[in-house]
């Protein structure tokens, strides 16, 4: 079984994809770079005129008074490398140091409420088109139509005033102290952050559901007398499945900024928090940093998503 | 490629025919759109919340910008500040009104922009075909992959928040699927009848794409609007959320939210307002976008 799962991952094309994702990546930093350094006022120009030989120094600590070009040549080298370069900002960390400690925390948010999305949605959106028509698909498609309309930093601030501040149940934000990945401080974040994909996954699933359930070997399946929860289960449900699979690539992107609103809502440390606030600042590094991170999260788990899909449909071929 | 006079005559008849088959389709779906309750009730609100946002303003007794030292006062028949005013005493129901036409026009103007170049790009790649439909397919694809929103964020921060660039950047990163749907409906009719007779009677590239293709997608294009405005809207608020949307005077639905979150505890209605107008208009559009699909493309229900 797993030779034969090995056996058809397009190996050819995953390296192909892989020699696109440098150029892209590549492009991505340029751009990024040289918008940020476009940017009039820079990291330290403050309120307080500093003297100008202290100017001088502080550009010349951190780089700042090469030639653009050579800036960028210097940096290209340190991301090879794996140097994000010190933050501008937060003095006395690095920039992949800020990174180590926001990624986990927004990964955790991040699958876990992606988790929860694929079980939940995926399970009303089969019950919904197994059932088309009937009062519990009006019923789950009605929902899920306010799942996709009541943005995150609604829903967040609205269940964190019932749940949190009016009932205790779970903390009012933050990670408390020590910060802790608890279900205490992380089931509100993960729920707002899973509702708008609980609503486009069910719908996603719900309309495969119904195309497949029409398809030719369904009617071969039931003719030959199978029970209909098999019908169901080890025939239409593998099917049924793949538009779910494309979805992962849009749904990483859909998740990562919703992360950056329920970071800020709930007031997690996370990855969209740092990213924010560094646009804000121009942390120069510390927002390029975080670009590089989420472009390299999405082209991978875009990459994951269609070798998942030549894994499970035999009738895709990458050539 | 030329033809006897005679063969035009014969290609041409069936065109007629699908043209006149073609306008009954079109009402087919009108008539199956007022069928239904939930897209005739959504277009009622939308025209009423246009009605709203384009001459609310203008009516009603307070002016969105004249401050008072009545701050943040809670709904009252007093003075006519029926939904409160805002933290520099400005009437909250002037500001929404404002809110209201600032994130429709959003809505409307960066959706524009998508289709514009969605459309373009889609049919052109489309229509040609071969290595041209290649590069600029794959250039779509990589451009997907990338985290579009953080580059508008990064925009904005450099470049101030400028509404005009709030409009362009998020028409920008919509354009894509706009792209990928028109150039999978062109490949779908390119080779059909019609568009070998038009060739066959040498109209031009250019005029075969505008007169021949695109009458042709627009309806998963209509569609397919109608669901960008809500997205689009839902882009901009975000960016006010974070505190990179409009500028005051100004204000959008976005902005009136991330200030009514501060308020939650005491004066929730500041958030629950915004959020439901919010709401509302979402709805309205999402219902409206799903009764049309199903009225253009029957087979799904």
């Amino acid at each position: 079984m797993l030779n034969r799962i090995i056996a058809r991952i397009p190996l050819a094309y995953v390296f192909r994809r892989l020699l696109i994702a440098i150029p892209t990546m590549l492009a991505i930093i340029t751009v990024a770079f040289f918008m940020m350094r476009a940017a009039p006022g820079g990291p330290f120009s403050a309120d307080r005129k500093l003297p100008p030989e202290t100017e001088r120094a502080i550009a010349a600590k951190y780089g700042l008074d090469d030639p653009l070009l050579v800036q960028y040549g210097k940096y290209l080298g340190d991301v090879v490398r794996g140097d994000f370069g010190p933050s501008f900002k937060i003095k006395d960390k690095d920039v992949s140091e800020l990174i180590a400690d926001g990624l986990p925390i927004s990964l955790t948010i991040g699958s876990l409420s992606m988790l929860l999305a694929v079980i939940v949605g995926g399970g009303l959106g089969i019950l919904a088109g197994l059932r088309q028509n009937s009062a519990a698909d009006y019923s789950v498609m009605g929902v899920s139509m306010f799942g996709i309309s009541i943005p995150t930093f609604v829903t967040g601030p609205i269940l964190l005033l019932i749940f949190a501040l009016g009932l205790h149940w779970f903390s009012a934000g933050g990670l408390g102290f020590p910060p802790r990945l608890s279900p205490h401080n992380l089931t509100l974040p993960v729920i707002t952050l899973a509702l708008p994909q609980i609503a486009i996954i069910s719908r996603l699933m719900r309309a495969s559901m119904i195309e497949t359930m029409r398809m030719p070997h369904i009617r071969t399946a039931r003719s030959k007398g199978l029970a209909e929860r098999k019908v169901i289960f080890s025939h239409a449900l593998p099917s049924a499945i793949l538009p779910l699979v494309s979805y992962v690539g849009p749904a990483t992107a859909r998740v990562l900024t919703g992360s950056v609103v329920v970071e800020k809502v709930f007031g997690l440390p996370g990855m969209g928090s740092y990213f924010v606030d560094g646009a804000i600042n121009r942390d120069y590094t510390l927002v390029m940093g975080a670009i590089i991170i989420y472009a390299s999260l999405i082209i991978l788990l875009n990459l994951l998503a269609d070798v998942l899909y030549a894994v499970l449909d035999p009738k895709v071929k990458y050539d | 490629m030329t033809l006897p006079s005679q063969d035009i005559h014969d290609i041409e008849a069936p065109v007629t025919e699908a043209i006149v088959q073609g306008r009954s389709l079109w009402d087919d779906a009108r008539r199956r759109l007022l069928r239904n309750r939930a897209a005739v009730v959504s277009m009622w609100v939308l025209g009423i919340l246009c009605l709203i946002a384009a001459f609310g303003p203008m009516l009603w007794v307070h002016d969105s910008e004249t401050q008072s030292n009545l701050i943040k006062i809670a709904p009252t028949f007093e003075n006519w500040h029926l939904l409160g005013t805002d933290f520099l005493g400005r009437d909250y129901l002037a500001r929404l009104m404002i809110a209201l036409r600032i994130s429709l026009l959003v809505g409307l103007i960066a959706t524009f922009v998508s289709l514009v170049i969605g459309v373009t790009w889609g049919a052109t790649a489309g229509f040609l075909g071969g290595r041209v439909d290649n590069v600029m397919m794959r250039i779509v694809d990589v451009l997907y992959a990338l985290p579009f929103i953080f580059f508008v964020i990064l925009l904005i921060t450099v470049f101030g928040q400028n509404i005009f660039l709030i409009f362009a950047a998020i028409g920008a990163i919509e354009w894509l699927t706009m792209a990928r749907i028109v150039r999978g409906q062109t490949l779908a009719i390119k080779n059909r009848e019609f568009i070998e007779a038009a060739r066959a009677a040498g109209v031009s590239q250019v005029d075969m794409i505008r007169r021949h293709v695109l009458p042709n997608v627009i309806g998963p294009v209509a569609v397919y609007v109608t669901l960008t405005i809500p997205v689009v809207i839902l882009a901009e608020s975000f960016l006010s959320f974070l505190g990179l949307g409009v500028n005051e005077p100004l204000t959008s639905l976005g902005v009136l939210i991330s200030h009514g979150e501060d308020e939650l505890r005491d004066r929730p209605w500041m958030l629950l307002i915004p959020a439901a107008t919010m709401a509302v208009t979402l709805l309205a559009l999402n219902f409206l976008g799903d009764g049309l699909r199903d009225a253009l493309d029957p087979k799904e229900r």
